[in-house]
């Protein structure tokens, strides 16, 4: 635990007691009092998850609205796609994209989920979920370049919970029955029906697991009565920080701060897939310059996936050196895969050592201990795609 | 017959029979670590005195050391502990033992909290 975060300074979401209530093991995290895990245990609330569904609270992280004042789409995607550089203008109602807030050099601010809303008289509105310990950078950041005409809007009150496995999708229909036939990344603004009450969500089809899903935002006022009604389900478990983030390391997903820095390019991390076609040509992003070289030319370094050969995992900051003891790179987030039942790591290596099958030595406790590049991820993604 | 068992800070325990020491972990400190993946096993013959680091326990979210409670040397590691790392939460107090000791100095013993005291001590970190 960190000494320098007085446990009084720490924020709580709205569902603070009810994790306290569910017997949840409190831990800082970016700022706020988050639970961990609960008394299943990360181990079988990671394999939960995967087979079944598990309830997340993300309420920590950031929410805003960037809203043109002339009513147009167009107007706030425009200025949007000056900071990042997913093509946001072909966005259409309801579909949402992943994208990265990058500085001058190309490197990564934070990374960010962007939306358009599809409820009708709102289709102008973008709607952006960014990183926790990142939000009020994040909104400075907009704030400084932000034009006369477009508004931040940041709601207070609105909380973030997601679930996430094969039978969300099952059991969100219970609530929303065409919640089941949404498409991935897809997003719908409607009232859904919990236990003959009606309550207003933004609901996508979208997660940080590999598994399929969905992210829901609801007012922090039923937010609990909501986590209270999905608990009823026998396929519901509360899921905590510990899982998440072994379930996002097996998905191949970056956690910012770790995988992607403001010293890496998307390029590096491997994530232009995020970067569309057009914007690749005509640039006009902070870093373009690097960006554009890179995807040119190639990347210095690259993220890849590690295997340890053992069973000891490699934690982040573990130097990887070739069979001749030369540094071509550092993990980034390493650990134990419940899933894949033995230790997975991700980082970056030099560009030359990047392809998967390359063997390479992990100094592990001073001791050299044999691993291999492969692909990510580690378990294959589950997304619906209809 | 051994002793019973006594405890550090660190929530080690060490149970002396004989000439002999067994050192494990508490079920407290097993219950804080989450479910155990792997166990770095300290070498036979390594020479440890107390507070050193004998070896490494890795949960799913973390590594942790384990201390020597008291001076010795290390006669042997659980190699049981290898393919079956999650014995340490199953039964931290029995087969999930680390490895055994030769205890150099048993005045040190004395040093350590025994069951109730460390209760007490487990007590007062929730």
């Amino acid at each position: 635990m960190s000494d320098e975060t007085n446990e009084q300074d720490l924020k709580r979401t709205a569902l603070h007691a009810f994790h306290v209530a569910h017997g949840a093991k409190m831990v800082p995290f970016a700022g706020y009092d988050m639970p961990v895990q609960y008394p299943m245990g990360v181990m079988k609330e990671h394999l939960h998850c995967r087979a079944s569904a598990g309830l997340f609270d993300v309420s920590h992280m950031g929410q805003a609205f960037l809203i043109a004042e002339d009513g147009t789409f167009e107007t706030a995607a425009k200025f949007l796609e000056t900071l990042v550089p997913a093509d946001v203008q072909s966005l259409k109602p309801g579909r949402q994209r992943y994208s990265q807030f990058l500085n001058d050099e190309g490197g990564i601010l934070d990374d960010l989920m962007i939306s358009r809303l599809a409820m009708p008289g709102h289709t102008h509105w973008i709607y952006i979920v960014v990183n926790a310990g990142c939000k009020d950078a994040d909104y400075a950041h907009i704030e400084k370049q932000l034009p006369e005409g477009i508004t931040l809007r940041v709601p207070d009150g609105l909380s973030l919970v997601a679930l996430q496995g094969p039978k969300a999708a099952e059991v969100m229909a219970r609530y929303l029955p065409d919640a089941a036939t949404m498409k991935f990344m897809s997003s719908v603004d409607t009232p859904i029906d919990m236990d003959g009450e009606e309550l207003w969500c933004h609901i996508s089809r979208s997660g940080y697991t590999g598994e399929d899903g969905y992210e829901l935002s609801i007012k922090s006022d039923k937010i609990v009565a909501f986590c209270e009604s999905l608990l009823k389900h026998d396929e519901v478990e509360l899921i905590g920080l510990g899982a998440r983030d072994s379930l996002r390391l097996e998905a191949g997903l970056c956690l910012y701060g770790h995988d992607i820095d403001t010293t890496t390019s998307p390029v590096e991390a491997g994530l232009t897939w995020s970067i569309q076609k057009n914007r690749r040509k005509t640039g006009g992003f902070p870093g373009a310059d690097r960006i554009m070289r890179e995807l040119d030319s190639k990347p210095k370094r690259r993220r890849v996936g590690i295997e340890p050969m053992g069973r000891a995992p490699a934690r982040e900051g573990t130097v990887i050196q070739t069979n001749n003891d030369t540094k071509i790179g550092t993990i980034t987030s390493g650990g134990y895969g419940p899933s894949v039942e033995g230790p997975i790591a991700m980082g970056y290596v030099d560009e030359h050592f990047s392809i998967p099958g390359t063997n390479v030595q992990l100094i592990v406790r001073g001791k050299e201990m044999p691993a291999k590049i492969v692909k990510l991820p580690f378990v294959p993604n589950n997304f619906y795609r209809g | 017959m051994s002793t019973a068992a006594k405890y550090t800070e660190d929530h080690e325990w060490i149970k002396v029979d004989g000439d002999t020491a067994t050192v494990g972990i508490s079920p407290y400190a097993a219950g804080q670590l989450g479910d155990v993946v792997y166990v770095e096993l300290p070498e036979e013959g390594k020479e440890l005195a107390k507070g050193d680091e004998a070896c490494v326990v890795e949960s799913v979210k973390a590594a942790s050391e384990v201390y020597a409670p008291v001076s010795g040397t290390v006669t042997s590691g659980n190699e049981a502990l290898e393919d079956a790392p999650e014995t340490v939460n199953a039964d931290a107090s029995g087969e999930g033992w680390f490895f055994k000791m030769t205890v150099a100095d048993a005045s040190e013993l004395d040093e350590l909290m025994d069951e109730a005291a460390y209760k007490t001590y487990c007590d007062g970190l929730e």
